[in-house]
């Protein structure tokens, strides 16, 4: 393929493009709604009626909590969405929008949101994800087009420029990292698609390669090219197994369209991408962990140095980039660092997308600019807590994260501004908690997914862990002393400071910052008087 | 090299050197429990925690490169505390029972929690409570003291390539085990004991076997005779407080007639015998072309044990003579028992050897019953003899020297360097030499066939034909010789080697499974040198120079691989499954 | 099929055509034994020892892998297999109620079958549908916002 056959594709596929057309959205959260039913029952119902009508899937538009969503466009009328349209809405839904030609006023909802923007998730509810034409027709592959025109060096002096920083937790600045892996002298470089989307209560990375696996594939290869790698591994967990296939399908079509392999689009730039599927274990998303286990082994991290870049996949520099991060260079190389580097905050540039769930109206994904407040995404977006709740607080970064309080709502999202509040960006989770929920039990939650995720290699992780759970477990059986603070406390810096890897230096995390900001909470839970003055 | 401050002192060391590694050259010896100098770093414990200046983090010294420019403080308020936390982590997930245990006094463990001054126990008790495998009869795992340092995994599968132990789980349950919780006797283990060598507490120990041999000794009925192996009198003094390498053969001789034993001999006359029938079988084969070459020496029963199971494709090349102490064994139910009006029912064998499979040697075959009785009726680690000679309150420092017995207890040199690895090469050269010529080297030093290297390849003229020669210890090395025969048989090639040492070892049996603890390859050289000085010195430093090595032949044994030599010296093997279950 | 009374030779086989698509492949034995447990919903030991052979890969190897990776089962589980999701939302949602429920229901702990092996009940670490929390599954059908008194007639579906 080259670049006119690119352009000829998305001319001829935006060409065909009919009218009238319904997109029901079949990632995973939409499927287990129901959306596979709506879909059925959508070609039979229409099919009944004689109406022929394009009806596409798509991925999530990010409104899990109104899924099934089906849109819908018919000339003459208005493109609207219409919420939770089960199976058996589908009837009176074709008879109002198809028959009589009204809106069904009261299934519809809008997914306009002037607080939203959407870069990583751009093409997600809107691109068919088994459809690489779909994609080019938005444009897709151009700005890989663009990139074999560069040299590498200044591919990577563009994403210096963007300021775009990883998106998988530690937000280390991507141009940099790829600088890195670019400069180590070797005959075999890989790059690392990291899908282990581990995190409990995320799902941004599973939401963008279900529902735009492409965008994250020519993110990959931009990658690859710039860091002189031409080889790519998709590292995807396997209780994933939507977005394995959507990502196997897409990587099939790019084969058979010739955008991988050999000399692509006539460079001289070759690569090809396999696919790898975890196996159950939260550690290997970090990198060392990850790398042993594409090369078949225990997820056991590596001590660092050496790093990754210099000694990673069977001991070849490797660039290991996040889903989200991947997605985001397609539109940088597009439009240019400068554009990106205009949207957000301070250090943190561009958008990020969080997965809004716990106890708000209406979880799902968000995609906001770097510097929108914490109260913008849980009340202006999501709509505040159910049931006329108070919120009490969000946890950001999953196990390895913190709390923050509501009072800290009005601080703009940042790297580092959440890393101020004793918690951090991390992946992208976002666990909204309301005045019934106790920060002693969530703490409890979370310390106990790392005891179970903890690898076992070195005892500060291994060991701490399960003493701090048991400690918790005291607490809240109502059984703790306030000795038993002191004992969180030092296990918290024997653990952050001793353990090997992040998973082990940050477990600890929920503890510290709950015991920072609802120490009140443990000491309700401990019964023994507090020492006379 | 690259140049750092410690705290404090600048330091300059050459590149790649960790920081536990430069700390050492001013004088600080950062506390740890997994990190053993054989083995890469597993940085598994946390202990060995130190502060870069510029960087928030605690990187581990066993595992962090010294950069230049780095200003790192090994000790301060803060790092000693994090490190006693980890420290009374680990107490809490690792049972009190240090006053019945086999490490009782020597536990790396014990004394860091010593160090630390650990007084109480801060922690909930989480130590697991797992099954005790006793039953390979030679070592004892039990799973539940392991403190998850990860040595004798990596030694198991990275220095001796046999993965009998592994890591199985993960998290707080993660446990050593044989693959798929079978028992260690029915997995591919070989019971070279170097996991035992290498653990910090008493999570792997040798079994023990003393109560046995007192029994014995008491035995009215029983004329008790024992034999000390080479690597065994370089090491033993390490126990009390000798210099690494000292050569207390004598102290040993006295020490054990003292205990009660009724004769005393040494392992080297066995090694002398080994030899004589080994350069036999060389010279048989080399010269007359007589069955396969090249040969490959079998005196380490845990390379027998892994060629069985790993490479039973090798057998034809074994040598089939028996083991050193094997030999003296059979020689001492029959020829000695027959000189002192004996059955060989009325005397019992115990063999002081470096080694545990050792243990397992005795009844690997029916060979090994050539007398009509087991041969070797018990072996003992030197780490157990140790603890007899405690337990009698012998004070071993200050016995007198003493000779040892007649006739199977002089040797010559050759057969004392048998403890190192490459001696049995050079031992066999020579008298293989002589057997050729008929008359002795000029030199009988084979300079190319010692020290540390792991495979070791040579050639050498022996009345004007080349011998080629390998020399490999550490099973691991073992695998590039075997491959390189075995390619060359495959593609009809000449052959890569003649003759091929190989010792389960590192370092030989001077560095056995069943030797003090510690060993790194600082101590392997001292042991060694050890041995070889011996051998300088001595008047006979080739085996059929042995005159009660020639009488033995004249009165009983007739000549190398007769009849009668085939029936009591020699062995036989046959391919076993790597795992029973 | 019971892979103890299987013939060696059709075991072979079985390994043979699953470790083909990967054959010389690097770092192939996580997706080898994915495809294992695919075939017969567990890592039989006859099976192991065949791959460890295929692979010359040490047997150790293989059980470090299996036993680190949550994916992988010793053992058959029930004929469907019942998760739990004990995602953050899902936990949030009463998560732990659902396992209660299930348990009692069945009879069994998480990580146990039941006697008539019809249900293997687990816990499972986010679903990535935390909007519809909380959420069952049940083989591959999913159950979102479920409550403790619908376990009952969700498990009646599959008796």
């Amino acid at each position: 393929m080259n670049k006119e056959e690119l352009k000829k594709i998305k001319e001829e596929t935006l060409a065909r493009k009919k009218k009238t057309w319904i997109r029901v959205g079949m990632a995973t959260c939409g499927i287990a709604a129901g959306a596979q039913d709506t879909y059925f029952a959508l070609r039979e119902e229409l099919k009944k009626h004689k109406l022929t009508v394009d009806i596409r899937k798509c991925g999530c538009v990010g409104k899990c909590s109104a899924e099934p969503l089906v849109e819908v466009a018919m000339e003459g009328m208005p493109t609207v969405f219409y919420h939770h349209l089960t199976k058996d809405k589908v009837p009176q839904l074709v008879e109002t929008h198809f028959l009589k030609k009204t809106v069904w006023h009261n299934q519809t909802i809008s997914l306009q949101d002037p607080h939203q923007l959407r870069i990583v998730l751009r093409n997600c509810g809107i691109v068919d994800p088994d459809n690489i034409k779909d994609y080019i027709a938005l444009g897709g592959y151009a700005a890989l087009a663009r990139v074999l025109e560069m040299k590498p060096e200044d591919v990577i002096d563009q994403v210096k420029k963007s300021g775009l920083r990883g998106r998988g937790g530690a937000g280390f600045p991507t141009g940099l990292k790829w600088e890195l892996t670019r400069k180590v002298p070797a005959d075999q470089k890989y790059i690392i698609c990291n899908g282990d989307e581990g995190d409990p209560g995320a799902y941004m990375d599973r939401g963008v390669l279900e529902g735009d696996p492409h965008a994250v594939i020519e993110g990959m290869m931009i990658a690859g090219y710039a860091i002189g790698a031409n080889k790519g591994f998709f590292y995807i967990r396997a209780e994933y197994p939507l977005a394995v296939e959507r990502i196997e399908k897409a990587i099939k079509q790019c084969l058979s369209n010739k955008l991988l392999g050999q000399n692509i689009m006539g460079s001289s730039f070759s690569f090809d991408i396999e696919v790898r599927l975890g196996a159950g274990a939260f550690v290997c998303g970090e990198e060392t962990a990850l790398i042993a286990s594409i090369e078949g082994k225990r997820g056991y991290p590596h001590p660092r140095p050496p790093y990754p870049a210099v000694k990673g996949l069977w001991d070849k520099p490797t660039c290991i980039n996040n889903v989200e991060t991947l997605a985001n260079l397609p539109p940088i190389l597009t439009n240019g660092a400068a554009w990106f580097a205009g949207i957000g905050h301070e250090k943190s540039k561009g958008t990020k997308v969080f997965a809004v769930t716990g106890k708000v109206k209406q979880s799902g994904l968000v995609e906001v600019p770097m510097g929108t407040t914490i109260r913008d995404i849980v009340f202006n977006i999501a709509g505040g807590a159910a049931n006329n709740k108070k919120v009490k607080a969000v946890q950001t970064g999953g196990p390895s994260g913190g709390v923050i309080p509501e009072q800290f709502f009005d601080t703009p999202v940042s790297y580092e501004n959440l890393q101020n509040l004793g918690s951090i960006m991390g992946s992208g989770g976002m666990i909204v908690m309301d005045e019934d929920d106790s920060m002693v039990d969530i703490t409890k939650f979370y310390l106990g997914f790392c005891v179970d995720e903890s690898c076992g290699k070195c005892a500060p992780c291994r060991i701490g862990g399960t003493q701090m759970l048991r400690i918790l477990n005291r607490i809240t059986a109502g059984e703790g002393t306030l000795a038993d603070l002191d004992k969180l406390r030092s296990i918290s810096q024997a653990m952050q400071k001793a353990s090997l890897c992040g998973l082990g230096q940050t477990a600890p995390n929920p503890v510290v910052s709950t015991l920072r900001y609802f120490e009140h909470e443990y000491r309700a839970l401990i019964k023994e008087p507090a020492p006379k003055q | 090299m690259v140049k750092a401050i410690i705290n404090s002192i600048p330091v300059e060391v050459a590149e790649n050197t960790t920081i536990l590694d430069a700390a050492s050259t001013v004088g600080v010896k950062i506390p740890n429990l997994c990190k053993h100098p054989d083995l890469r770093a597993s940085a598994a414990c946390g202990l060995c925690v130190v502060k870069v200046k510029g960087s928030p983090k605690m990187p581990r010294a066993c595992c962090t490169p010294v950069q230049e420019g780095m200003d790192i403080i090994t000790h301060d308020a803060e790092i000693v505390s994090v490190r006693k936390t980890v420290v009374e982590l680990m107490l809490s997930a690792h049972p009190n029972e240090c006053t019945v245990c086999g490490r009782n006094a020597n536990c790396e463990f014990r004394r860091t929690l010593s160090d630390f001054g650990i007084r109480e126990e801060i922690f909930d008790k989480i130590s697991p409570q797992l099954p005790i495998d006793a039953t390979t009869g030679v070592i004892v795992l039990d799973p539940s003291k392991c403190i998850k340092c990860g040595r004798c995994v990596v030694v198991c599968q990275e220095v001796q390539n046999v993965w009998a132990l592994s890591f199985l789980e993960r998290g707080i349950k993660t446990r050593i085990s044989p693959a798929g919780d079978i028992n260690l006797a029915d997995s591919p283990c070989v019971r070279c004991g170097q996991c035992s060598a290498h653990c910090p507490t008493g999570a792997i120990i040798e079994k023990d076997d003393t109560d046995k041999v007192w029994a014995a000794l008491q035995n009215p009925k029983k004329h008790c005779v024992v034999q000390i192996a080479p690597a065994v009198r370089v090491t033993l003094g390490e126990h009390f407080g000798f210099e690494p390498g000292t050569n207390l053969s004598k102290k040993i001789y006295t020490a054990l007639r003292r205990m009660g034993f009724k004769a005393v001999f040494d392992t080297n006359f066995g090694a002398d015998l080994t030899i004589m029938e080994e350069a036999s079988e060389f010279v048989e084969r080399f010269v007359h072309g007589k069955s396969a070459l090249p040969l490959i020496t079998t005196c380490c029963p845990s390379w027998v044990d892994f060629m069985e199971k790993f490479h039973p494709d090798m057998i034809e090349h074994f040598s089939s003579a028996k083991s050193p102490h094997e030999m003296l064994g059979v020689m001492a139910k029959t020829y000695y028992a027959g000189k002192k009006g004996f059955s060989a029912s009325d005397v019992e064998v115990v063999s002081i050897m470096p080694c545990t499979a050792k243990k397992y040697e005795t009844h690997r075959s029916k060979e090994m019953n050539a007398s009509g009785y087991q041969d070797v009726d018990t072996v003992l680690t030197t780490r157990e003899l140790s603890r007899m000679i405690r337990q009698a309150g012998i004070d071993f420092a200050n016995l007198p020297d003493e000779e040892c017995d007649h006739i199977l207890g002089e040797y010559t040199g050759a057969g004392t360097i048998f403890g190192a690895t490459g001696g049995v090469m050079e031992a066999a050269l020579r008298t293989a030499a002589y057997f050729v010529t008929k008359e002795n080297l000029p030199k009988v030093d084979f300079e190319n066939v010692r020290g540390l290297k792991g495979v070791k390849e040579t050639t050498v003229t022996i009345a004007g034909k080349e011998i080629r020669i390998a020399v490999a210890h550490g099973l691991a090395n073992v695998e590039y010789v075997i491959n390189k025969i075995r390619e060359a048989k495959k593609a009809g090639a000449p052959l890569p080697y003649h003759f091929v040492e190989v010792m389960a070892c590192p370092g030989g049996c001077i560095a056995g499974g069943g030797q003090p603890y510690g060993v790194t390859d600082e101590l392997r050289a001292k042991r060694a040198k050890g041995l070889y000085a011996e051998d300088q010195g001595l008047p006979r430093r080739c085996s059929h120079d042995n005159p009660y090595i020639q009488q033995l032949y004249k009165e009983f044994l007739d000549k190398p691989l007769s009849d009668k030599s085939h029936h009591l010296l020699h062995t036989t093997y046959t391919a076993r499954p790597l795992y029973q279950r | 099929m019971d892979i103890d009374t299987m013939d060696v030779e059709q075991i072979r086989k079985d390994v043979d055509e699953i470790c083909k698509p990967w054959e010389g492949r690097p770092g192939n034995l996580i997706m080898i034994l994915h495809e294992i447990q695919n075939r017969y919903s567990y890592v039989p030991r006859r099976i192991s020892f065949e791959v460890a052979k295929h692979l010359s890969i040490p047997l150790a190897r293989i059980y470090e892998v299996i036993t680190f990776y949550n994916y992988f089962k010793l053992t058959p589980p029930g004929k469907h297999i019942v998760s739990v999701c004990m995602g953050t939302a899902c936990y949030l949602k009463g998560a732990p109620t659902l396992v209660e429920a299930m348990g009692n229901h069945l009879g069994i702990k998480p990580g146990e079958t039941t006697p008539d092996k019809n249900f293997y009940l687990q816990v499972v670490r986010c679903l990535g549908c935390c909007g519809l929390a909380p959420v069952i599954t049940v083989g591959q059908k999913v159950y979102s916002g479920v409550k403790p008194e619908q376990v009952p007639a969700i498990l009646a579906e599959y008796k």
